[in-house]
């Protein structure tokens, strides 16, 4: 090694570490501030905060009661953790020592305890949780639920209204504080159907259905999506849920039914084309059986895969 | 004859991954071109590139995850900044076609040549040194399986170059990483360069686990083993146990593209959800097989630097056991949303909870290791302390994931990505740096610039926190993962916060290049002469630094956990033994050699040039037969050898 070229990097870096640790205190602490000001401005209350059905909210619910119980624990360990490194630092003279202090029974005890009964606790609010919030299950209540299918395609949300007999792509209109029950499938690759602020969401896969329940409180409009990445188009894979009052619902059926075109196979064949950012729009009429024959179609393209699917018939494998 | 490669597959058309390319390619030049002219070559070939010496190729495994950090790093910091501007109607400076390969190329290289390389470097140096013994039990295989994980490596970042990586995320999900939804190669990169490292994997793992079974120093049980081991046989048995699992799933998955199978379409009786359960109960171990040598690396780290033993010594033994098993019955937390009954997703609900029980136990150990010590606060241990603030909230936000309602309302959303990389940098990167700085004196022989050193944690640390903890309220604010724009104009200043983050840590790389710079620059100054310079505690300090290539001169007698340590408090090391002459396994280009018949038969099995590919395949197996009834495979070093080596080796008074 040189002696010159060395000795100046060495310099230079000196240099730049010395002004690095100068920049350090000064600078630091107020970008800091600024950057937790920031969080903290933008904390509102939105999506899964703001819970507008009764699953939501019992999942909000759920998830801060979880996360109270685990502070317990967690504070006094980063707390403790800090303190402990910090007090028995090599330079702090009033710190007691004991080197050989390794093992100690009670502190084991202690130490596999404490997040033992965590996790107990933790369980038993899963196990009620899990049974009462489970997706599949009907809400409980005296209306009787609309029913929805629900049909991902590339990029785009289709959803029949069985019952009404009408379809809407984009736009999902729900009677308010009326269970919403949902049937849920792809005809493309897999989604995931989610709408935060009222609560689960379900994955939706090609040859399969899988069921939901929701209900909205309230008259309002809260925006839905797929949460899981489905292809290019899948940022703007995004649509609407429209809650109205009861009454406003049976209106906006007939009007959906007195108006558009309607979703007949060469509709839907077309509907099928990849497409992103696709305007909403309703169908006035709905072929029959499209979504079992959805359900079902997407497990029949090619001629020789015939044999396959006659062994395993799609709706043998629904919904997990 | 050259399958389906033709021009098309350059990208000429467009400028961004274009000039990714070039600058791959001309600092790939530039290397090899300063290795020839400054006739570096036959030192590199001699050295290194053929080495079986355990202790270079640890080091090569982690120079790999390390090169492979600053390519994954870049893709992270080009999505922040697409994330940043693309608000609104703006559609930022990725269009989805490029901004989908490269979230998937993040996950794909962070995952599998990044952390795994960084995991399987440290416990190929340390596992043998730390069990007192002169090299891992194949040697040979050894420089099989890194060359096949760096063949992994090159191919998958071959895809920069020739055609495009894959654009379905780096789970790959089926029917989206079918034929129907992903006609180009980028599927097939990811599938065959995964296929491959994963074989170098599997056999790293038999290798560890061979050795940690059957070659340990005289006297050292099962229960005088450092943690740091035990974490590695427990980490290499989840390797055995599940890598194989994500190579037959791979196969299906290339079996219904190659040959028109059924195993996960659409259609044809084919099932995505059995895709999805065999790739996570590969994927939920693979997570311990990377977090349990970081723990290992902690338990040295915090015991090192607290100048006491480790708290809880079986405790920790038996919290690693339970982990490793109880890794094996959570894998379906993954999809809690694919409409299993509320029976079944409780019961993988309350599973994944329990593992939270060993690894408070770990914390708690650690922490009481602290407790009472005399800490010091040097690179490794600020890496450790660091851990353990930011990892238990990661845990926290874990057991959260793990409850199924709250999953359903945060699964695929910015909280589930805040929630891993809290888990992974907090427990894994930081686990490996606090190791890279740990061991750097002992595999070069001589320290790492302190100074820098912490500059970088701090930044990292800092930057850590503001790159994600906005990703956990955007989570919870409705943001789903991969988005190329982003639709919600009031998500734009909790972005701009995770972007500043990403830039605090890229300055925390940038110390770290300026770390290894100056720490290079001035190694006369820094060296390490006594082969101890924490004041360890485990068999790798007794020796030298760098440690002659058999490790030690005569095996050293093992009588407690913290070898070296009690062997300095008696003075048991100090008196010159008698040598006796060592056989150590002579260098092979085997493993290179195969290694690019595995590149070969990769490229030529993406772009369906087979006869090239058999040729390939033929090669490997006359490689590995060539060596098979070679002769001379290990070399002696005479006892009067073994003698100069050590005397010239300063002694320490203790």
């Amino acid at each position: 090694m040189q002696e010159k070229p060395g000795a100046s990097t060495r310099a230079l870096c000196r240099r730049c570490f010395a002004a690095a640790k100068g920049a350090w205190p000064a600078g630091v602490p107020r970008g800091l501030a600024v950057c937790a000001a920031v969080i903290v401005a933008s904390c509102r209350p939105a999506g899964v905060m703001d819970p507008q059905g009764p699953v939501a909210a019992a999942e909000w619910l759920l998830m801060i009661n979880a996360t109270e119980i685990m502070l317990v624990v967690i504070v006094p360990v980063i707390l403790l953790t800090l303190w402990v490194a910090w007090w028995y630092r090599a330079s702090n003279e009033r710190a007691g020592r004991d080197l050989d202090w390794r093992y100690q029974g009670s502190v084991e005890f202690v130490t596999w305890s404490i997040p033992a009964l965590v996790v107990i606790l933790l369980g038993g609010v899963t196990w009620i949780g899990s049974h009462q919030l489970d997706p599949a299950t009907p809400l409980p209540g005296d209306r009787k639920p609309v029913r929805v299918d629900v049909v991902s395609l590339d990029w785009k949300w289709l959803f029949i209204y069985p019952d009404q007999g009408i379809a809407t792509v984009n736009e999902l209109v729900i009677p308010a504080a009326t269970p919403v029950s949902f049937r849920l499938t792809s005809a493309t690759v897999m989604n995931s159907f989610f709408v935060p602020q009222l609560g689960s969401q379900i994955y939706t896969m090609g040859g399969m259905t899988t069921r939901l329940n929701l209900m909205a409180d309230k008259p309002g409009e809260y925006p839905g999506f797929s949460s899981n990445f489905s292809g290019d188009g899948f940022a703007d894979m995004r649509f609407t849920v429209k809650s109205v009052a009861s009454g406003d619902f049976d209106g906006w059926v007939a009007q959906a039914r007195g108006a558009g075109k309607g979703l007949d196979d060469p509709a839907y064949g077309e509907l099928t084309k990849p497409s992103s950012a696709v305007p909403p729009a309703t169908y006035r009429s709905v072929a029959p059986n499209l979504f079992d024959r959805i359900v079902e179609q997407t497990a029949r393209i090619p001629e020789k895969a015939r044999a396959g699917n006659a062994w395993c018939p799609p709706a043998a494998r629904a919904g997990g | 004859m050259l399958g389906t490669l033709s021009w098309d597959a350059i990208p000429l058309d467009q400028p961004l991954p274009l000039y990714a390319m070039g600058v791959v390619v001309l600092a790939i030049v530039a290397v090899l071109v300063l290795a020839a002219v400054k006739g570096w070559v036959p030192y590199l070939w001699n050295e290194w590139i053929t080495s079986v010496d355990h202790k270079r190729i640890g080091a090569m495994y982690v120079l790999l995850g390390l090169v492979m950090l600053l390519r994954g790093f870049s893709d992270a910091i080009m999505m922040r900044s697409q994330q940043a501007i693309a608000i609104g109607n703006a559609q930022g400076y990725l269009p989805p076609d490029h901004y989908d390969q490269i979230f998937s190329a993040h996950g794909t290289i962070m995952i599998f040549f990044v952390a795994m390389p960084l995991v399987v470097g440290m416990m190929n140096f340390v596992v043998p040194l730390q069990l007192g013994v002169r090299d891992v039990a194949f040697p040979v295989l050894n420089s099989v399986s890194f060359w096949l994980t760096a063949s992994g490596a090159l191919l998958i970042n071959a895809s920069l170059v020739i055609g495009n990586f894959a654009r379905t995320g780096w789970m790959n999900y089926p029917p989206l990483s079918e034929l129907a939804f992903s006609p180009d190669a980028g599927v097939d990169y990811y599938l065959w360069s995964l296929q491959i490292s994963g074989v170098g994997t599997l056999l790293a793992g038999i290798n560890m686990v061979t050795t940690i079974l059957k070659l340990r120093a005289p006297g050292m049980t099962y229960f005088r083993m450092p943690v740091f081991c035990w974490t590695a046989l427990a980490s290499n048995m989840l390797i055995i146990a599940a890598f194989p699992i994500l190579t037959a799933t791979f196969l299906m998955l290339l079996l219904d593209r190659y040959l028109g199978m059924h195993f996960f379409t659409n259609d044809a009786g084919g099932n995505q959800m059995m895709y999805a359960n065999l790739f996570w109960v590969w994927g939920h171990p693979e997570v311990y097989i990377l977090v349990l040598p970081a723990f290992g690396i902690y338990s040295e780290v915090v015991a090192t630097f607290s100048r006491k033993g480790l708290f809880g010594y079986r405790s920790m033994v038996l919290a690693t056991l339970a982990i490793c098993v109880l890794s094996f019955m959570v894998w379906l937390h993954h999809f809690f949303t694919m409409g299993a009954g509320a029976d079944v997703n409780t019961f993988f609900g309350i599973m994944s909870m329990i593992i939270a029980v060993p690894t408070g136990v770990k914390i708690f150990n650690w922490l009481f290791t602290m407790f009472h010590g005399r800490v010091v606060f040097e690179p490794p241990m600020l890496w450790s302390v660091g851990f353990m603030v930011t990892f238990v909230i990661g845990g926290m936000t874990g057991v959260l994931l793990a409850v199924p309602p709250v999953d359903f309302v945060v699964h695929n959303t910015v909280f589930l990505v805040a929630h891993f990389h809290n888990v992974i940098i907090g427990g894994v990167v930081f686990g490996m740096m606090a190791g890279y700085n740990y061991w750097f004196p002992k595999a070069f022989g001589f320290t790492l610039h302190a100074g820098w050193g912490k500059a970088a944690f701090w930044c990292w640390f800092i930057g850590f926190y503001l790159a994600f903890f906005p990703l956990y309220l955007l989570g919870l604010m409705g943001m789903p993962r991969r988005l190329q724009h982003i639709p919600d104009p009031s998500w734009a200043p909790l972005l701009w916060v995770a972007e500043l983050g990403a830039i605090v840590i890229l300055l925390g790389i940038v110390c770290q290049v300026v770390q290894l710079y100056v720490s290079i620059r001035t190694r006369a100054a820094r060296r390490d002469l006594t082969g101890d310079p924490w004041n360890g505690r485990t068999l790798e300090w007794s020796t030298a630094s760098p440690p002659p290539a058999y490790n030690f001169a005569v095996m050293p007698v093992v009588e407690t956990v913290d070898a070296f340590w009690e062997m300095k408090q008696t003075g048991r090391h100090a008196a010159r033994p008698d040598y006796a002459p060592i056989e150590v396994p002579r260098n092979t280009p085997t493993g290179v050699i195969i290694a690019f018949f595995a590149v070969m038969i990769g490229f030529c099995g993406i772009w369906h040039i087979w006869w090239l590919a058999i040729l390939g395949l033929v090669a490997i197996v006359a490689a590995a037969a060539v060596f098979g009834w070679s002769e001379h495979r290990e070399s002696e070093i005479s006892a009067a050898d073994i003698a100069r080596i050590e005397d010239a080796r300063p002694r320490v008074a203790t």
